[in-house]
């Protein structure tokens, strides 16, 4: 078996591979399930009923849906360039919040809601971007490994959304009421500050194509997009050619990480209504993390990123509604993960071709 | 004395380090052949509940019970790298997402949790665990007593290994062999060194060094399993490999330091000391110092100087040489 370089990618193999990555995932953790004792069959039932076929189904696939389309579109912005932002996970927290704090002061002083939904949309991104413009600054500057910064922001980011809740009568925390002396949980937004939803569609998911469509366009169709694509391929191609790596690095870094923040800002606005940090909450989800199977499986496109968003949140919803004894949590996880390696894996078929036995005898011989 | 919380933070510092030793070794082995790991917190998870289910399920004595778990958990970490080898080396995949595919696939929401869950493994207390190994007597010796002699079987192999690693790597053949193809793959090749064979072995050593890292979790530092027990010492262990600069003596220094960062947080808070937002940055500090440490590494000096592999992360592909 000899592994050739394709000199053009078919088309076709661009959508066939991540179809097929998906069938195939399906049966190796078919194979998982078998092992440790469960009918791989009526798992699978049951996760299409509860992702899609039972009443109210597609509504909470939208709601799992949503955070993952902003972070899977805030790691692929990144990812793109070849700058691993894998602090998606902690700029949500943090574009939570941030937009919080914005719902829960202009709702309270009487603004308009259109107002209030624009300045927490506007405060999630800022907050997002300010988190990750953190390690984009120490990568631009001081060249540090962005993978490990990132990640490591995750866990303060968390511990923060912790301290402000449970640990300080913070202005995020509840005080009032007898709840509130019981376990400590965050105000709950005016009603003002609600986002609207339309029909099932909440007011994040067309948020979240809305950005996927202008990142498609800045991306495809601009310079910005063009340079940061040098940038990622050949740095010292991208040098030569004169253009500024420094500002680029901190360009994608804050456009990845306000639009994870403005998943954040979309949990407050259309989901929780308040602060959630309850470990086995927001924290529990790990949409970040999730967020990078949903770039790499849309090959850091866009626009494909809302497509297999869906599917993701799919699983994730019936994992989340399925969870017990027949359907240990994690399952989705390994999922994910397998899912991932196919996607990796078959990456290899679209850029190279594979050929079996003695091939091209004439330049061999020769 | 020894109830000062110096000794305290240095005592626990060492027995909280020793996951990200063993981890921070595993990935140095991989790394010095050429092979970027970031899965080694999935694959510490993977150790660390397999170890834990072997302790729970095998009914033997004590001493053999802990060292089938040991041996179980390095298998699985070893078939976690499996998968990471097979992908970037056969397969040429990127190495930084296979790594974060492994890290998702094992990891906190994934295989680890899965089995834990499935095996029923949560809310109880181990069986057997690894104790300190010295009499109390002589644990009581000032200082050095809790530091040295309180420690556990896993403590002193990990020293061994350190030393082992090290003259492995300086002073064999094998070693030699290693460095030259994390070093220059093309030249190790044309030398009739097989590089696809080292690679897949040195990885498949690291996955074994993290899966005894995550036992060490669940049969000594806290001996019971929680999903996502790590809590990110995987990422800390291969923050660690750069900061000792590919060196196996500086690992020992950086994961006893780290260990101690870990230590803090609890024993602020079993001493009811508080100073400002403590919740917050003691818990926050390991991870907020390994991102200044690294700052301070890659902004005091050109990485080849410093010892990265120069094929760090690299496919090798003959035909392209």
């Amino acid at each position: 078996m000899r592994i050739e370089r394709r000199l053009r990618q078919p088309r076709w193999l661009v959508v066939a591979v991540p179809a097929g990555s998906l069938v195939f995932a399906l049966f190796v953790s078919g194979l998982v399930l078998l092992a440790t004792g469960h009918n791989a069959l009526s798992s699978y039932r049951q996760i299409v009923d509860a992702a899609f076929l039972n009443s109210g189904a597609i509504g909470q696939t939208l709601t799992q849906a949503t955070p993952l389309a902003f972070t899977g579109l805030a790691a692929a912005a990144a990812f793109r360039m070849r700058l691993f932002n894998i602090g998606a996970e902690g700029q949500l927290f943090m574009g939570a919040i941030t937009a919080d704090a914005t719902a829960l002061y202009l709702g309270g002083h009487g603004w308009p809601t259109a107002l209030v939904i624009f300045a927490m949309v506007v405060a999630g991104c800022a907050g997002g971007a300010a988190w990750a413009l953190i390690p984009g600054a120490l990568r631009a500057f001081f060249k540090t490994n962005e993978i490990i910064t990132s990640l490591m922001l995750n866990y303060v980011a968390a511990y923060v959304l912790t301290y402000l809740v449970f640990n300080t009568e913070s202005y995020w925390r509840q005080t009032k009421g007898f709840n509130a002396s019981v376990f400590p949980t965050s105000k709950e937004i005016p009603a003002v500050a609600f986002w609207p939803s339309w029909h099932i569609f909440p007011l994040g998911s067309g948020i979240a194509v809305l950005a996927a469509l202008v990142l498609w366009f800045l991306f495809t169709r601009t310079r910005f997009g063009f340079e940061a694509q040098v940038l990622g391929d050949s740095p010292r191609a991208a040098r030569y050619a004169g253009i500024r790596t420094r500002r680029k690095i901190l360009a994608v870094m804050a456009l990845s990480g306000s639009v994870a923040g403005l998943g954040g800002a979309s949990q407050v606005g259309d989901f929780s209504h308040l602060l959630d940090a309850d470990p086995n909450g927001l924290q529990k989800q790990y949409y970040g993390y999730t967020g990078i199977v949903v770039a790499a499986l849309a090959r850091y496109n866009p626009l494909a990123v809302v497509v297999v968003a869906f599917l993701i949140g799919a699983l994730q919803n019936a994992g989340n509604t399925l969870q017990g004894a027949d359907f240990p949590s994690g399952l989705v996880g390994v999922m994910q993960g397998i899912i991932l390696f196919s996607a990796l894996g078959g990456e290899l078929l679209v850029r190279n071709r594979v050929r079996i036995g003695r091939t091209m005898p004439a330049t061999e011989a020769a | 004395m020894n109830n000062s919380l110096l000794v305290v933070l240095l005592a626990s510092g060492v027995a909280y380090g020793t996951p990200l030793l063993y981890g921070a070794l595993g990935e140095l082995l991989a790394e010095r052949s050429g092979v970027l790991n970031l899965g080694v917190e999935g694959m510490m998870l993977v150790g660390a509940v397999m170890g834990f289910w072997t302790v729970q399920r095998l009914h033997a004595a004590t001493a053999l019970s802990l060292a089938a778990a040991v041996g179980v958990a390095a298998l699985a970490g070893m078939a976690m790298a499996a998968v990471h080898a097979f992908l970037v080396i056969t397969l040429r995949a990127s190495q930084i997402v296979s790594g974060l595919a492994l890290t998702i696939f094992a990891g906190a929401a994934g295989l680890s949790s899965y089995l834990g869950n499935d095996l029923n493994l949560a809310d109880n207390p181990a069986r057997h665990s690894f104790n300190a190994v010295f009499p109390a007597s002589v644990q009581r010796w000032p200082v050095v007593g809790p530091i040295v002699f309180g420690q556990n079987v896993l403590v002193y192999a990990s020293w061994a290994c350190v030393v082992g690693v090290a003259l492995y790597l300086s002073r064999t053949r094998l070693g030699l062999n290693v460095r030259a193809v994390g070093e220059a793959p093309a030249s190790a090749d044309a030398m009739g060194i097989n590089v696809t064979a080292y690679r897949y072995a040195h990885t498949l050593a690291g996955g074994a060094f993290a899966g005894v890292a995550g036992a060490t979790f669940t049969l000594a530092i806290t001996p019971q399993w929680v999903s996502g027990i790590t809590g990110g010492a995987g990422w800390i262990a291969i923050a660690l490999v750069i900061f000792a600069f590919w060196r196996p003596g500086l690992c020992l220094v950086g994961a006893y330091f780290f260990g101690a960062l870990q230590a803090l947080s609890p024993q602020l808070q079993a001493r009811n000391i508080h100073l400002g937002p403590t919740e917050l940055w003691a818990n926050s500090l390991p991870y907020v110092m390994t991102v200044l440490v690294l700052v301070f590494v890659s902004a005091s000096g050109a990485r080849r100087r410093l010892g990265a592999p120069a094929s760090l992360g690299l496919p090798y592909v003959r035909e392209e040489r």
